[in-house]
């Protein structure tokens, strides 16, 4: 790691802006430039970002690049603003875009995004409306009419106290946060009020995204080891319920702590808990 | 990012002999930097130089009083506390300071109506006390997640009886100038 902050610190010293491409899977640190790939051609030997002229303006393909976390516009640039490695997705289908860029950064504090799933805590019932704590600046609304099968005859046994797992509707900088149990069909789709017992807990943001990558190993190992329910809320939090309280410590324990494991460690550790 | 970070830009050969005059090309002492140490704030580090020690935590952005808030963007905290007392109108205006540098870094319009709350604790100071939490604020910045526009440091410089600059001044060197007759000049170079 001291290697590669020792080359970001010399590419920023130059003050000249990297092409995104060079920089894939390397950390970059804020307030760095990176050039898009049509913008490499102006960066020529000697080059101050001036474009040469063309006489036939229609040549140039502009290609829509989308920047995801972590970066932001600056002109014709990406201007880094987390410190994390640089990613890149490149285009499915055929031609749409230039791709997404993104910074996988690591956090604890969670940040509203519409359509995340959650694990939210209720904190209080005003009237029509449960105020719902979900780890961010301020806690979301939840409707009591956003969950299956809810009519106002028929309202859901929603406690302060529960947990409730939802998708966010409305979540932008401006607004306060809303979220909803029912997908866009009427229909709940696992979401819903969290059942009794089981143990909720906390961990880092980029934790929970490693562990809802397809074909995760250490969730595949986890499962082989006792029959467990387990909820993942894109918010750092994590529900786990196993038959007898040992158990769901045990579990809660492990994904606390596979985050700083490396592979050989968690198999040990696997084994180890398989034989006893 | 959780982890050990040690910056090794040892330009002395000996550190720690504070009485042995530095090499004429002017050096800082020592300095290291420790991440994601504490488990409770958003983000911590725990920034060293030479004997001077400064830990500090972020928390945000995290919620505020409505008499507090501001509309369009975060509201920005800085809380020092010494070693030892009370806080008092010297830690008031080292946090006026590092708060007007946080405020110009922090894209505060990003997350409006939220309070960012950085804390620091003074663990030894040896001189460039001010220097140091400036390196602390910045790491912890970094750790949180906070978005920046771009990273900023501190050094301290001071200008002896002969007027020589000296980077990163002892305790010791900070204070000798007042005995001299001549002025003795501090200041806190900010770099972006």
């Amino acid at each position: 790691m001291a290697g590669v902050m020792a080359v970001a610190a010399e590419s920023l010293a130059g003050g000249r802006a990297r092409a995104a491409r060079t920089v894939l899977d390397q950390v970059v640190l804020p307030g760095e430039e990176l050039l898009l790939p049509e913008q490499e051609d102006a960066e020529g030997p000697g080059g101050t970002g001036e474009r040469p002229l063309r006489l036939n303006a229609g040549v140039r393909a502009r290609v829509r690049v989308v920047c995801g976390p972590g970066l932001r516009r600056c002109g014709d640039r990406l201007l880094v603003t987390k410190c994390g490695r640089l990613r890149y997705k490149e285009p499915g289908g055929s031609g749409g875009g230039g791709g997404v860029y993104w910074v996988d950064s690591q956090q604890k504090r969670y940040v509203p995004v519409k359509g995340d799933h959650v694990i939210g805590i209720v904190t209080a019932k005003s009237g029509d409306i449960f105020k719902v704590d979900v780890g961010g600046s301020e806690p979301a609304s939840l409707s009591y009419l956003a969950f299956e099968g809810a009519t106002k005859r028929n309202r859901p046994n929603v406690q302060v106290g529960d947990l409730i797992y939802g998708q966010f509707v409305v979540a932008n900088k401006d607004m306060e946060p809303e979220m909803v149990c029912i997908d866009s069909c009427g229909r709940a789709n696992g979401m819903g009020v969290i059942g009794q017992d089981g143990l909720l807990f906390k961990v880092t943001l980029g934790l929970i995204r490693k562990l809802l990558t397809p074909d995760c190993e250490i969730l595949q190992e986890v499962g082989k080891l006792y029959p467990l329910e387990i909820v993942f809320g894109m918010n750092g939090r994590i529900w786990v319920k196993a038959k007898t309280i040992q158990q769901t410590l045990i579990l809660a324990n492990i994904l606390e702590a596979c985050e700083h494991m490396t592979a050989d460690q968690r198999k040990q550790i696997f084994s180890r808990l398989a034989e006893s | 990012m959780e982890g050990v970070m040690q910056t090794d830009a040892k330009m002395r050969t000996e550190s720690g002999a504070e009485s042995s005059p530095r090499a004429p090309g002017c050096s800082l002492r020592h300095f290291a930097c420790e991440q994601n140490l504490l488990s409770r704030p958003d983000g911590s580090a725990s920034f060293l130089q030479g004997d001077t020690s400064v830990l500090a935590g972020v928390y945000g952005p995290a919620e505020v009083k409505v008499s507090k808030e501001i509309f369009n963007k975060a509201t920005l905290e800085v809380i020092l506390r010494p070693k030892i007392g009370l806080p008092g109108v010297a830690e008031k205006s080292r946090e006026r300071l590092i708060r007007n540098t946080c405020e110009a870094v922090v894209l505060g319009a990003l997350h409006p109506r939220t309070s960012i709350t950085v804390v620091l604790q003074v663990v030894s100071d040896a001189g460039s006390l001010l220097a140091c939490c400036l390196n602390a604020a910045c790491m912890a910045l970094v750790d949180a997640g906070v978005p920046m526009r771009a990273l900023f440091c501190g050094v301290t410089c001071a200008l002896d009886s002969e007027g020589t600059l000296v980077l990163d001044p002892t305790a010791k060197q900070e204070k000798c100038g007042t005995e001299a007759a001549d002025v003795h000049h501090q200041g806190a170079l900010l770099g972006c």
